[in-house]
């Protein structure tokens, strides 16, 4: 049976974390926040391991299916009956998975932050912040009610805002962490309308209930929902489609995805937790949640999640082909995976083989998070050593680099889907699903994936061969103003802080491919076997070998072939290095219609009429107020007249009226 | 022409004190205003007298109301002097006009 | 035939009418306080027309040589006695004059359509013993109570006339 208090204070020590650092790490705890931080979440990712160990060998099972425990609810506001948001803990093989993950990626990033962020002089709120993030991120997986999943996912919007601001001098910080809160916040309101149809539908907003009376074929609640149609579609459908919106929002899918290279904007490691592994990956999160709902409608939603997560891989890997800035390459690496996992959800059905994909979509989730940490984290150490983001000043950097060197390339092959590291499996499973499903989705993403090995390896090579790189003495003389890493003399690698959390990953990328995942986490709880299909290997992997020996022979030596290309595809480079321009899209519309057609008369009207109401009462009291002061007139003769007229008015009314 | 009777007393008496009401209402000096209560006063004294006499021949009260009224009268509009001489000693004029310092 | 203490009734009537009209419609103070002056002494003829002599006699002696008196020396220390007074405005006139009137007439209207019940005591003549005694009675009836309480109020009248009119001392320097 799961212990509640466990799973309890696996988010709240976090949230611990963050109200002692935040309320008094300025002036007690400057140097030891890191320390308090990183101790706290290692206990948080103890106690992590130890409920999923418990979940998945000991209780979890029943009749060789996973189930759903919900071992502590809370009403916290009532509606009405039945509807209620209440504050729980959810244990389902997802969300446990999460919580590894989120919790273990955190401490990676909590102890990297030590050499990393050393000397900052924010140390104390970094730390806090951190720690609000990893509450809010574990609250949401384990939220066992959907609107307490919304509150979770705001918070965890606020953190990131929080982090990505962190440098607040640098106005392109603010503007970066102002841009991914309202793009997020717009998509909100999507999820936040679909929960309202959805909970509406069924009645509850409790999900376990919410998604059993949504998906058994014979209940009230669905006969209602697919009865009501809103332009062609059912509730049931439109529900589903708002809240996926939400989900695209925060994981950054076309066309919501602008916000996510401005985040680079914040520190590296905040990338690496919030922005590659651990935040956006919430809406994939949230439509694996829903998945049954999601898989009973129709026409189906899973449809446009599949095709929109197939967009947003293939663009993002063109974009990402063009790139110089290092985590700018490594923020659309980001979103082409997400779009992976998003149509490993949307060409998986419910139950059985055909939940393929959703197994795929976690597994791919699982590793990504740990190869896709590595990188941001090797980024960070790239970084700090060269004082600069731009890939124009790197190269050769293995010789003084190793560890770095050797991890970075762990996480490229990983990430290509070389065998056996774990990208591999995780990617073949999904590219079986979608040839299972859906053909032309499986072409995209072969072909995406050959671009991504392609991309990756452009990165690796031009870091860390290319040109011969400079002595860290004139390293640091060339150091730029203003770059993110800050730090004196020159220096190598980084401290043992930095170097841990790069081991410790790396050696996840390498080995979690070889975890049975089907057995754990499938869509329906029943185990699924997924077997090794050699013949159907051999085209990804090829194409992945093909991708990396592209790039080594245009970037491993310095020459001048990758400009011919670009030069010779110039219309098409041109947009794929502006990223086809979506921004100014966005900018144009924002600027050019919602502010003359929307804003300005809203202004008006509120200036005008609403204040204008508020004033004419305030006018129109003091026009009557000078017309009656006039009574008081301080003229005893005046007082005597009414008085007079009052008398006789009073009399005759008396006398004649009220006989 | 009737022989007096009690209507033409009341009469009287109502007529001065309409014109001591309007004479206190149209005045601009507060003498004449004084001037205007005494008429209204003095009506009313013949008032009680009138009807003391047509009315309840065997009783003296409202004799001795008129006593005590035309006492009370004197007083009263040797206070009212005092008042007016005080005025006239801040604001330099009587006109009631210019006293109109307890105004909004 | 009309006797002749109806004629000196309606003379003495219309000199008291006349010399109040007047006295609140002149333009000049004093004409107006000569113009009181006459129609108290029209009052005190009527009282005198009515038998009641003693009141008559208070009348002259405390509104008509007292009263008046007092106002024509307000008059001189207030420096009114040569100008001529401000006018009023006309509106304000008209105004007062219809409310008057319409008083006048409620009051007339109620007189005449009431009827008064004589009482059928036999009259008890007003001569100064009954009235002394009267006022001196401390018995049902009787009026000693509101003649002390009168003497306070001129008392105290007497008092705040000083104080209100007590010219403040100069401060020394």
């Amino acid at each position: 049976m799961p212990n509640a208090t466990i799973i309890a204070l696996i988010p709240l020590l976090p949230l611990a974390g963050f109200l002692l650092l935040g309320l008094f790490g300025r002036k007690f705890f400057k140097k030891s926040s890191g320390i308090i931080g990183t101790a706290l979440l290692l206990a948080s990712t103890l106690l992590a391991l130890y409920t999923a160990y418990e979940y998945f060998f000991i209780y979890g099972k029943a009749d060789g299916v996973y189930q759903q425990f919900v071992p502590f609810q809370m009403t916290w506001l009532e509606f009405s009956k039945g509807v209620s948001i209440d504050m729980g803990l959810l244990i389902d093989p997802i969300s446990v998975m999460m919580l590894v993950v989120v919790s273990f990626v955190s401490l990676m990033v909590h102890i990297y932050s030590l050499g990393y962020m050393k000397g900052e002089e924010r140390f104390p709120a970094y730390y806090s912040f951190l720690g609000l993030f990893t509450f809010s991120m574990l609250g949401l997986v384990l939220a066992g009610n959907i609107f307490q999943m919304y509150i979770f996912w705001e918070l965890v919007g606020v953190s990131s805002f929080l982090l990505i601001g962190y440098y607040y001098d640098k106005p392109s910080a603010v503007a970066a962490c102002k841009k991914a809160f309202i793009v997020t916040r717009f998509a909100d309101v999507g999820f936040l309308i679909g929960i309202l149809i959805l909970s509406f539908c069924s009645g509850t907003l409790d999900l376990p209930t919410l998604i059993q009376r949504l998906t058994s074929p014979d209940s009230n609640e669905i006969k209602t929902a697919v009865a009501s149609t809103f332009l062609g579609a059912s509730a049931l459908t439109w529900g589903a489609a708002l809240v996926f919106i939400g989900g695209a929002g925060k994981s950054a899918m076309f066309p919501l995805h602008i916000w996510l290279p401005d985040a680079m904007e914040g520190p590296t490691p905040v990338s690496a937790l919030i922005h590659a592994a651990t935040m956006v990956v919430a809406g994939v999160y949230l439509v694996a949640r829903l998945f049954p709902v999601f898989s009973i409608t129709t026409p189906g939603v899973l449809e446009i999640v599949g095709w929109v997560g197939a967009i947003s891989a293939i663009i993002a890997a063109i974009i990402a082909c063009t790139q110089t800035d290092i985590k700018r390459v490594l923020a659309y690496s980001t979103m082409s995976q997400i779009g992976y996992m998003m149509f490993a959800l949307g060409v998986s059905t419910y139950g059985g083989e055909g939940g393929l994909g959703y197994t795929a979509s976690m597994f791919h989730l699982f590793t990504h998070a740990m190869f896709k940490a590595l990188l941001f984290l090797c980024a960070g150490a790239v970084i700090h050593y060269v004082h600069s983001n731009d890939m124009k000043d790197m190269g050769g950097l293995r010789k003084y680099l190793p560890i770095t060197h050797i991890t970075f390339l762990i996480a490229c092959l990983a990430i290509a889907g070389v065998p056996p590291f774990a990208g591999f499996f995780s990617k073949e499973e999904i590219l079986l699903a979608a040839y299972q499903n859906n053909m032309a989705i499986y072409w995209i993403a072969l072909f995406t994936s050959g671009l991504t090995a392609f991309y990756m390896f452009r990165l690796y090579f031009t870091i860390f061969w290319n040109k011969p790189a400079p002595s860290p003495l004139e390293q640091s003389g060339k150091r730029k103003i203003g770059s993110e890493a800050r730090g004196g003399e020159a220096h190598g690698e980084g401290g043992f802080a930095m170097m841990l959390p790069l081991v410790l990953l790396a050696i996840g990328a390498a080995a979690a491919g070889f975890i049975p995942f089907g057995e754990f986490v499938s869509s329906d709880g029943k185990a699924l076997e997924t077997k090794f299909h050699l013949v159907f290997s051999i085209a990804p992997v090829a194409l992945g070998i093909a991708g990396i020996f592209t790039a080594m022979w245009f970037y491993k030596k310095q020459n001048n072939k990758s400009d011919k290309l670009a030069a010779s595809l110039n219309g098409f480079y041109k947009a794929a290095y502006h990223k086809f321009y979506i921004d100014e899209i966005y900018l144009y519309i924002t600027k050019k219609v919602l502010f003359n057609l929307v804003g300005k008369p809203a202004a008006w009207f509120d200036r005008n009429v609403v204040d204008g109401m508020v004033n004419l009462t305030g006018a129109a009291t003091q026009a009557i107020s000078e017309a009656i002061k006039k009574i008081q007139s301080g003229k005893v003769q005046q007082y005597a007249i009414y008085f007079l007229v009052g008398v006789i008015v009073l009399a005759t009314l008396f006398i004649y009226i009220l006989r | 022409m009737m022989e007096p009777g009690l209507n033409h007393f009341l009469f009287i008496s109502a007529a001065l004190f309409f014109i001591g009401v309007y004479g206190f209402l149209t005045r601009r000096n507060l003498i004449t205003m004084l001037m205007s209560i005494e008429l209204i006063l003095n009506s009313v004294n013949l008032n009680f007298i009138a009807f003391n006499k047509y009315l309840w021949p065997g009783k003296m009260d409202g004799l001795f109301f008129t006593l005590f009224i035309i006492a009370i009268a004197a007083a009263e509009a040797a206070v009212a002097i005092a008042i007016i001489i005080n005025l006239y000693r801040s604001h330099q004029s009587i006109d009631v006009e210019n006293a109109e310092d307890l105004k909004y | 035939m009309i006797s002749g203490s109806t004629i000196l009734f309606y003379l003495l009537a219309a000199l008291t009418l006349t010399c109040g009209l007047l006295s609140v419609s002149t333009r000049q103070i004093f004409r107006a306080a000569i113009y009181l002056l006459f129609s108290l002494i029209g009052i005190a003829g009527i009282y005198f027309w009515l038998q009641y002599e003693f009141i008559a006699a208070v009348q002259i002696v405390v509104y008509v040589g007292g009263i008046v008196v007092l106002i024509i020396f307000s008059i001189f220390l207030t420096q009114q006695a040569g100008e001529k007074l401000a006018k009023q405005k006309t509106d304000r006139k008209i105004f007062s004059a219809l409310a008057a009137f319409c008083g006048f007439a409620l009051t007339m209207l109620q007189v005449y359509q009431h009827t008064f019940y004589e009482s059928s005591e036999s009259a008890v003549p007003t001569t100064v013993l009954n009235i002394g005694k009267k006022m001196m009675a401390v018995d049902n009836g009787g009026y000693a109570l509101p003649f002390e309480v009168i003497s306070m109020l001129l008392l105290a009248a007497m008092i705040g006339c000083i104080v209100i009119a007590l010219r403040s001392k100069p401060e020394t320097k």
